[in-house]
């Protein structure tokens, strides 16, 4: 199936670069959501199946690879809304999509791979298309988002790949050759210690460019500033998981060995400091798009403190991930209607934003419940059991000042949010205003109340599949 | 013969760390190119021909001729001027690049692990932090790239230690190279030289917070 899956892709993606004709470019779209759920049902039937040799879905995949079958959906769907409201000649929509589908399909692949070297090559991939959905616009600023994204991800690639080699010197002491990830978990005592604290040093810094942690977490923040709308939810959604996705299956190798407490002590530092960075921008930001792409940083320091402090953690964590997929994305994609009202993405110029769209103001508004963790957004369950796991661990220290840390995000983000919603804008021409249909917010309505529902009244395949995805690490 | 080749490598780093002009660092890379054409063909003795063909290949065309070439049709054609313009003196780069190897030598002797050839480690890592410091360094765009595509050889030399073994493992590297030169060089930096006309760093400066 993934072979099918690639194929069709492949083809997808070639026509949809080549075609001029709006109707074909359309169902090829459908065709290829099709293709993506159909992979995604097909691979939860086949759990633990080896497939394509390099393949190999288990339920961390399986749990990814569904969320960014539902996120792709009003993905398309809005940049469908974006493309054709802009009137983009045909051949820089079909590059968009061309580069879209290209984009999920090296996620959806990333997420399944059972070889570090396929995960690279997809990694590497992601980076390719991404940068084709952000130059975008084709003007200098877009140009030096993605000249800065495509730097940094050139050198965070390079960092996997020292990375991987390391990884190769500690399996020569096993004397094995094959770097899949089963070996790899079932030899890992065996494995040399000294390089594999070296390859954990290495990959855990290049996988930062994507899941976006200190210290390579800079080239995230322009590229989603600087893409559109929802090529941003699918940069600060789908992309940071398969970071995490990488740093979770290294960590699980490493995880089986005497090193565990080491690379937990990296990874704090790590999460602590993204955390404070996020802190530090977002009190004092003033740009609506970078100030989200902060917010997930924030959110990405704490699903790293949740697998560093073990147990009920670990849970909290993948549950966490999830849910910030589909929260975030829900606010990029509303970020859109935004923009088109006030023509700026400073706070300076944006207010009373519930007069001008009501069903978008109502998304802002459960959207900062849910990405600052208020009850009753689901994050909020899965932020509880991480602050709980870190107790347990005995980090109060790091807890308290994660706590006041998270205080003060409240406060930056909260200020912003109700500028935009309650304060009346300064020169804003209310005659000229276009009218925005309800039903474009309907998506962001759903994502979040999936986000709510998933966190308090789970269904049992759910959180079995978590529980699965925990068992890696022991 | 392969140690006076890898030794010969490290050197370039220091004639890198004080040369002034663009085009000498061009000439480095070409000659780094050479030095690992030499090195690959008499380090990787076991594995298949055709493999060792194509790597041999990817050094030679791509490290030392093409990219190079690329380059310097972009200086060129961008009227780039031929200082590297460094942010620091050249004296003090020579100290730090000095430091690196140094550093990464007393690092190398606290290994102890007979599976490992320590000059490739040394040469390898100073190399790939002497490109780091190259990029922090200097001032133009060109010269991030020229420490990236220093990082990419030392990276090179790295995955030459374990080629033996598992040649995958040079290949994805080959495949690195080949991706990440085409996507710094072909794409963005011809994008660059259309929209800006001086190419500087600090013409991409804007997009802070």
């Amino acid at each position: 199936m993934i072979g099918i899956f690639l194929t069709g892709a492949l083809v997808i993606g070639g026509l949809l670069f080549l075609n001029r004709n709006t109707f074909v470019n359309y169902s090829l779209l459908i065709v290829y959501l099709v293709l993506l759920w159909i992979l995604g049902i097909y691979e939860y039937n086949h759990l633990n199946v080896s497939q394509f040799v390099f393949f190999k879905p288990d339920s961390l995949g399986i749990l990814l690879l569904l969320t960014i079958c539902v996120v792709s959906i009003p993905a398309f769907y809005h940049s469908f809304r974006y493309l054709s409201r802009r009137n983009e000649d045909s051949r820089t929509r079909g590059l968009f999509f061309a580069a879209m589908v290209f984009f999920i399909t090296a996620c959806a692949m990333s997420y399944l791979a059972a070889h570090i070297a396929v995960i690279w090559i997809f990694v590497e991939l992601t980076t390719l298309s991404a940068s084709t959905l952000i130059y975008h616009h084709r003007n200098i600023r877009a140009l030096e988002g993605v000249w800065k994204y495509v730097f940094i991800c050139a050198i965070s690639i390079t960092f996997i790949y020292v990375g991987i080699l390391f990884l190769s010197l500690s399996l020569k002491q096993a004397g094995l050759e094959d770097m899949s990830f089963d070996t790899l978990y079932q030899n890992s005592n065996n494995l040399n210690p000294f390089w594999l604290k070296l390859a954990f040093l290495f990959i855990f810094t290049g996988f930062t460019a994507k899941i976006g942690l200190v210290p390579m977490y800079t080239a995230g923040i322009d590229a989603k500033d600087k893409a559109p709308g929802p090529a941003g939810a699918l940069l600060s959604g789908v992309l940071m998981n398969v970071g995490f996705v990488g740093i979770y299956r290294v960590y699980a190798v490493i995880a089986h060995t005497p090193l565990r407490q080491w690379a937990d002590t990296i990874i704090l530092i790590a999460a602590l400091l993204s955390v404070f960075v996020a802190t530090v921008y977002m009190t004092r930001i003033k740009n609506i798009k970078r100030m989200f792409a902060y917010s997930s940083i924030e959110h990405m320091g704490l699903v790293m403190l949740g697998l560093a402090a073990g147990g009920i953690g670990v849970y909290a964590a993948i549950l966490h991930l999830i849910l910030h997929t589909f929260v975030k994305s829900s606010l990029f994609f509303q970020y859109n209607q935004i923009y088109r009202i006030y023509q700026s993405k400073s706070i300076y110029d944006v207010g009373n934003y519930f007069k001008y769209n009501k069903a978008g103001a109502i998304v802002i508004l459960l959207g900062f419940i849910s990405a600052t963790a208020m009850p009753p957004s689901g994050l909020f369950v899965s932020e509880f059991l991480i602050f709980q796991s870190l107790f347990e661990a005995h980090h109060i220290v790091i807890l308290l000042v994660v706590l006041i840390l998270l205080t003060m995000i409240i406060w930056g983000f909260g200020s912003n949010i109700f500028k935009l919603l309650f304060t009346p804008p300064v020169g804003l021409n209310e005659n000229e205003l276009p009218r925005i249909s309800p039903w474009e917010s309907l998506s962001q309505y759903i994502l979040l109340a999936l986000a709510v529902y998933l966190a308090y009244n789970p269904p049992a395949t759910f959180v079995t599949l978590i529980q699965d995805a925990v068992k890696l690490v022991p | 013969m392969t140690d006076i080749l890898l030794i010969a490598l490290a050197m370039t780093l220091l004639y890198m760390s004080i040369a002034n002009r663009i085009f000498t660092y061009l000439r480095i890379l070409v000659f780094q190119g050479f030095l690992l054409f030499g090195t690959t063909y008499l380090t990787l003795s076991n594995i298949n021909t055709l493999n060792l063909i194509l790597i041999m290949l990817e050094t030679i065309v791509f490290k030392a001729i093409a990219v190079p070439f690329f380059l310097r049709y972009i200086i060129k054609r961008n009227a780039i001027t031929r200082e590297a313009e460094p942010y620091l003196p050249n004296f003090i780069s020579l100290i730090v690049v000095t430091l690196i190897i140094v550093v990464t030598i007393t690092l190398s002797s606290a290994i102890v692990d007979e599976n490992l050839d320590k000059t490739y480690f040394v040469v390898a890592l100073s190399t790939l932090f002497t490109g780091l410091y190259l990029i922090v360094s200097r001032k133009k765009i060109i010269t991030q790239v020229i420490g990236y595509l220093v990082i990419e050889n030392g990276v090179f030399v790295l995955s030459l230690a374990v080629g033996n073994e598992m040649p995958m493992l040079v290949n994805l590297g080959i495949m690195l190279d080949i991706f990440a030169s085409v996507l710094l060089l072909g794409v963005f930096f011809n994008k660059i030289g259309d929209v800006l006309k001086d190419p500087d760093v600090n013409l991409l400066r804007n997009l802070k917070d």
